[in-house]
C-alpha cells in the first residue's frame, strides 16, 4: 500500500523480494542517501544447519503494524521516504525475507530510522518464522 | 450472549492442535483477561509461553478490554519476522 502522499511504501508478499525495488521507491533528487537493511536467510543458527525457513504473517496486522513503524520513521527522524518489504512462505539459505530502505538529506537519520524500523518491526509485526533444520524445526523466539 | 472469533498463529496454533481459527460464545460482559483464561485451561501449553499477546481486531489490546460480538481475537506468540 502507498499513501497519498507517497513517502512510505509497505508490502507484504509471497514473491521473491528485489531489493531495488525499495531503493528505487525511496530515491529522489532531494535525497543526499539511502539506507538499506536486508536480511538474509544463513544456514547455521547456534551450531545446527538450516535447511529453510518457513514465514507467517497475521497479515492485516502486520500491514498495519508495518505501516505504524514506517509512519514513526516519518515522525522521529528527518527522512524523506521509508520502504518496507517482507516475504512470507518459504525461503531457502540466502533468500530474503526483508528488505527496509530510507532516503534521507543527511546520512545520519536514515542510518537511525532503518535501524528503528527493523528493530522495531522484530518486536512488533506479526510474523513467525520457523526455522527447519535436517533433524527437525523449531519456532523461533517462542519455544518454551 | 457474544460470539467472537479466535485466530492463532505459529507455535499457538501447534498448541491448539493445529486450529488455525475457532468460534466461541460468550458472557456479554466477558473481558480479554476471562478468555485468556479459559483458553489457557483449556489448553495447558499455552502457559509455557513467556510472553503470549493478544490482539482485538488488529491492535494490540490489554486484558482488561471488554469484547464485543463479532470481534477477531488473535494470540500473537513472541514475533520472529526479519
Amino acid at each position: 500500500m502507498v499513501n497519498q502522499v507517497s513517502m512510505i511504501e509497505i508490502k507484504l508478499t509471497d514473491a521473491p523480494l528485489n531489493p531495488s525495488d525499495a531503493t528505487a521507491f525511496v530515491s529522489g533528487c532531494e535525497s543526499g542517501g539511502t539506507v538499506v537493511f536486508i536480511g538474509t536467510v544463513r544456514d547455521q543458527t547456534k551450531g545446527k544447519t538450516v535447511v529453510r525457513l518457513e514465514f507467517e504473517a497475521y497479515e492485516p496486522m502486520a500491514n498495519l503494524e508495518m505501516e505504524k513503524i514506517a509512519m514513526a520513521c516519518k515522525e522521529l527522524f528527518n527522512i524523506h521516504k521509508v520502504c518496507i518489504h517482507h516475504r512470507t512462505g518459504i525461503l531457502g539459505i540466502g533468500e530474503i525475507p526483508v528488505v527496509i530502505a530510507v532516503s534521507s538529506t543527511h546520512r545520519q537519520a536514515a542510518f537511525e530510522a532503518c535501524q528503528y524500523a527493523i528493530d522495531t518491526l522484530k518486536q512488533e509485526v506479526p510474523i513467525w518464522k520457523k526455522e527447519v533444520f535436517e533433524d527437525g524445526e523449531v519456532w523461533v523466539a517462542a519455544h518454551p | 450472549m457474544i460470539t467472537v472469533k479466535i485466530v492463532t498463529f505459529g507455535i499457538v496454533r501447534d498448541m491448539l492442535g493445529g486450529q488455525s481459527s475457532l468460534t466461541e460464545t460468550l458472557p456479554a460482559d466477558t473481558r480479554l483477561e476471562d478468555l485468556s483464561t479459559l483458553l489457557n485451561d483449556r489448553y495447558p501449553a499455552l502457559r509455557r509461553l513467556d510472553a503470549l499477546r493478544y490482539a482485538v481486531n488488529t491492535q494490540y489490546a490489554g486484558k482488561d478490554v471488554t469484547l464485543q460480538q463479532n470481534d477477531e481475537i488473535a494470540l500473537i506468540p513472541p514475533v520472529s519476522g526479519g
